[in-house]
């Protein structure tokens, strides 16, 4: 039992920390938030080349590092304590996962290395226009034609779908209404039939997209996994993006926190730091509860991801340990993003001060794969059904 | 950073839960899950004679050195031993603040001599404690007593003058550890001193208070001129306040996994009734299990990065850290929640007293958690007092100013 960070984890943290504050400065984040690409292609060239991160938990055999998810999560931590706008988390978090847990050889030959070296980007589509999760959600079908299958529908709140190279996607058989009847497949974004446009949203750090296919062929060398074996797959790639994002939501929680904390100390009202009132302390007093809790609701749950990656014996409760760390962290987040911008008050509701971009990220990844009443619905299936 | 135990870790464990299966049986079947907080006025003869059981089996204390009667366990061991003795049922520990809290703050900070003195009676279950801190006027602000110990040449003692209150299980201790003025036109945290007395003596009278739940945990403790021998200061005449908190740190220990599994026990009670009783359909009902299932969980959590923290930087003087800080105020919390949703998947059933009651107060189990779990949040440090702490210690707010 080490429940902490090694040495060599430390460093990653250090390194990384010290990166983004230069890559990632709010100047650079509202700079890049109001284009359509909704990254800087040259921070993204440093973080694939210099830094080496979408290399990070892939294995040595297609080109990457083969650290673990305990290294992705630290990373990912300071991605969202910094609003890092990248196609990160969608190239790795989703689609790098999707290939190691669905992919063929060949396919992982392919397209990981690319994945490893930051040449391509990708993300993952499978839900539809509602508010529904997992295989539930999916509402693009395909039909079979000899060894192809012939795709149409639509897909909404893809992550960065307007701009990577290559989409992982879920689709149902024409005609089924459940979760065995669906399919992975990889996706070219130049496909012939594939339509996509972004789509502006609230939080203009993390873009979103919708994609249409209309008649779109996929051949069979481009199945992932078995057909309409995907959907036990996709929960499992959902899962290890909840830690992901749950990941992020931390770096966020705890950074809104020291935040308020410092302004608190700062801004003086009735003569004296409004820290020194009761009703400030007490706030951030419950706050830092909300960060500390979430650390180890994520620690716990990427320890747990990579041994579900190793094949150890905690494996089978990765799905319980995203469910908690995804719930726990997106109520945490935005408690305390909205405590934050009570903090600061006046200013805390401008444009010109970063707490609006935290609180803003807060909201679009509470909801996004679920938030926490979505999850804890999870966990009361497992208890109580 | 990685979760699970090493293969010698499990072979302990296996040890461990042998152990407990072959001797929590027979005459101590009916102590089984019982004894823990809100439940702690029952069964002490035969808690008792279990405390002696175990500490015959080298089960108690197990975290201290070997050199005083522990076995020196690592901070993974005590966690397994926690574990399995929760699981299986095991009483709640007549000797906890003992070993949790007289132990280590003698450890710490005792001579020799008082470890020489002190821990054998701990491990052997011989010797009970309870804790002097609160008294009337000295309660969130604990810096506050008004206790005196004067020292007297002629009988070479401290005598000590004064009232303490809260006291939990004072009517079964053999002994109290108290902090009390030694300098008597000192104020708040300087001049008090931290002393061990014996409860068996004229000098000490103990007066249980009658709580919301009709029983009687807490005490109220008048000292009349009630000696302490010179030797049985901690420290010297002025690092009362010093010891005294080192040992509010230790308080957030091994132990409170044991707490966690009790907690466990009792939120897996709930689950059952919700789901025999028609609460499982209810979705407000099942959001709030599963938000206490979370809440469990991450406290568990917390209490391994807090022990694993504290055994990599090998730290032993109670020095909170910033995990450690925010323990009291989450486990209370979670706990008081807990005994509301209990009331609350009983539903009308909750108002129904135990079996038998008759003109008896006689609370059942679940209803008395909930009743007993009101104190969780006052008790040790108040929500708001922990609140402070927080801001203070951890986040570096500053204090209010003095009025």
């Amino acid at each position: 039992m080490e429940f902490y960070f090694t040495e060599e984890q430390e460093m990653i943290r250090e390194s990384a920390d010290a990166f983004l504050a230069d890559v990632s400065s709010s100047e650079a984040v509202r700079k890049v938030m109001a284009t359509e690409l909704g990254y800087d292609f040259e921070v993204w060239r440093q973080i694939a080349e210099d830094m080496v991160w979408p290399a990070l938990h892939i294995p040595e055999a297609y080109g990457g590092m083969g650290l673990g998810y305990v290294e992705l999560v630290a990373l990912l931590e300071k991605m969202g304590k910094y609003l890092l706008c990248s196609p990160f988390f969608s190239t790795v978090c989703l689609a790098a996962n999707a290939l190691l847990l669905a992919g063929n050889e060949k396919q992982k030959q392919e397209v990981l290395s690319k994945i490893a070296t930051g040449s391509i980007t990708a993300s993952l589509a499978y839900s539809g226009k509602n508010n529904l999760h997992h295989a539930e959600a999916i509402t693009c079908t395909y039909q079979k034609d000899n060894e192809n299958f012939i795709l149409s529908g639509d897909y909404h709140y893809v992550p960065n779908g307007h701009s990577v190279d290559l989409i992982i996607i879920a689709a149902r058989e024409h005609g089924s209404a459940d979760s065995d009847a669906i399919s992975l497949f990889l996706l070219d974004a130049s496909h012939k039939g594939l339509t996509r446009n972004y789509t502006p949203s609230m939080d203009q750090t993390k873009k979103q997209a919708h994609l249409s296919l209309n008649h779109v062929t996929i051949e069979n060398s481009n199945l992932l996994g078995f057909e309409k074996q995907g959907a036990p797959l996709l929960e499992k790639i959902l899962h290890l993006a909840n830690i992901a994002v749950a990941a992020e939501q931390l770096g966020g929680t705890q950074k809104v926190l020291d935040l308020s904390v410092a302004y608190s100390k700062e801004r003086v009202q009735f003569n004296r730091p409004i820290a020194s009132f009761q009703a400030i302390k007490h706030k951030a007093a419950d706050m830092m509860i909300k960060a500390e809790a979430a650390k180890s609701a994520v620690y716990y749950a990427a320890c747990i991801a990579q041994d579900f990656f190793e094949r150890g014996e905690l494996a089978d409760e990765l799905a319980e340990a995203a469910s908690i760390a995804k719930a726990y962290c997106s109520d945490a987040y935005f408690f305390n993003a909205g405590c934050a911008i009570q903090i600061f008050g006046g200013v805390g509701f401008t444009w010109e001060y970063d707490v609006q971009l935290y609180f803003k990220r807060a909201k679009s990844s509470e909801t996004y794969l679920g938030n926490g009443a979505v999850h804890r619905e999870k966990i009361a299936r497992i208890l109580l059904d | 950073m990685k979760l699970g135990f090493s293969q010698q870790d499990e072979l302990f464990r296996n040890e461990v839960a042998n152990w407990l299966k072959q001797n929590l049986c027979g005459e101590f079947e009916n102590i089984r899950f019982r004894g823990g907080p809100g439940d702690e006025h029952m069964f002490h003869e035969e808690r008792l004679a279990w405390e002696k059981k175990l500490a015959q089996g080298g089960w108690t204390c197990i975290g201290w050195p070997k050199y005083y009667g522990g076995r020196d366990c690592p901070i993974s061991q005590q966690v397994i031993f926690n574990e399995e003795y929760a699981r299986a049922g095991g009483p709640g520990r007549v000797g906890h603040i003992g070993e949790g809290l007289t132990g280590p703050t003698l450890l710490a900070f005792g001579s020799e001599q008082q470890k020489q003195r002190f821990l054998p009676g701990i491990v052997s279950g011989n010797e009970l404690w309870c804790q002097g801190y609160s008294e009337p006027s000295a309660g969130s602000d604990l810096a506050n007593v008004k206790t005196k110990a004067i020292f007297d040449k002629n009988k070479n003692k401290w005598l000590i003058n004064g009232q303490k209150v809260w006291t939990s299980l004072a009517h079964e201790a053999d002994w109290c550890f108290v902090i009390a003025r030694t300098d008597p036109h000192s104020t708040a945290h300087k001049g008090l001193g931290f002393f061990l007395l014996s409860m068996h003596q004229p000098g000490i009278e103990v007066r249980p208070i009658t709580q919301l739940t009709g029983t009687s945990e807490f005490n109220e403790v008048f000292f009349d001129n009630a000696e302490c021998d010179a030797d049985c200061i901690v420290g010297e005449p002025g690092d009362g306040w010093k010891v005294a908190m080192g040992l509010l740190g230790f308080e957030r220990g091994v132990s409170t996994l044991g707490q966690q599994m009790q907690f466990q026990n009792e939120l897996n009670q709930v689950i059952e009734i919700a789901k025999q009783n028609g609460s499982a359909n209810d979705p407000a009902i099942r959001q709030r299990i599963a938000d206490a299932w979370i809440g469990l969980k991450i406290m568990r959590y917390n209490s391994l990065r807090m022990l694993s923290n504290d055994s990599s930087s090998g730290k032993s003087d109670g020095s909170l850290q910033k995990e450690a800080m925010i323990y009291k105020l989450y486990w209370a919390t979670w706990h008081r929640n807990m005994g509301k949703l209990a009331m609350d998947v009983l539903g009308a059933e909750s108002e129904i007293l135990a079996e038998g009651a008759g003109e008896q107060y006689l609370l059942t189990r679940l209803q008395s958690m909930y009743l007993f779990t009101r104190s969780d949040t006052i008790y040790g440090g108040t929500n708001q007092i922990q609140r402070n702490i927080i801001a203070e210690r951890a986040l570096g707010m500053p204090k209010e100013p003095k009025v």
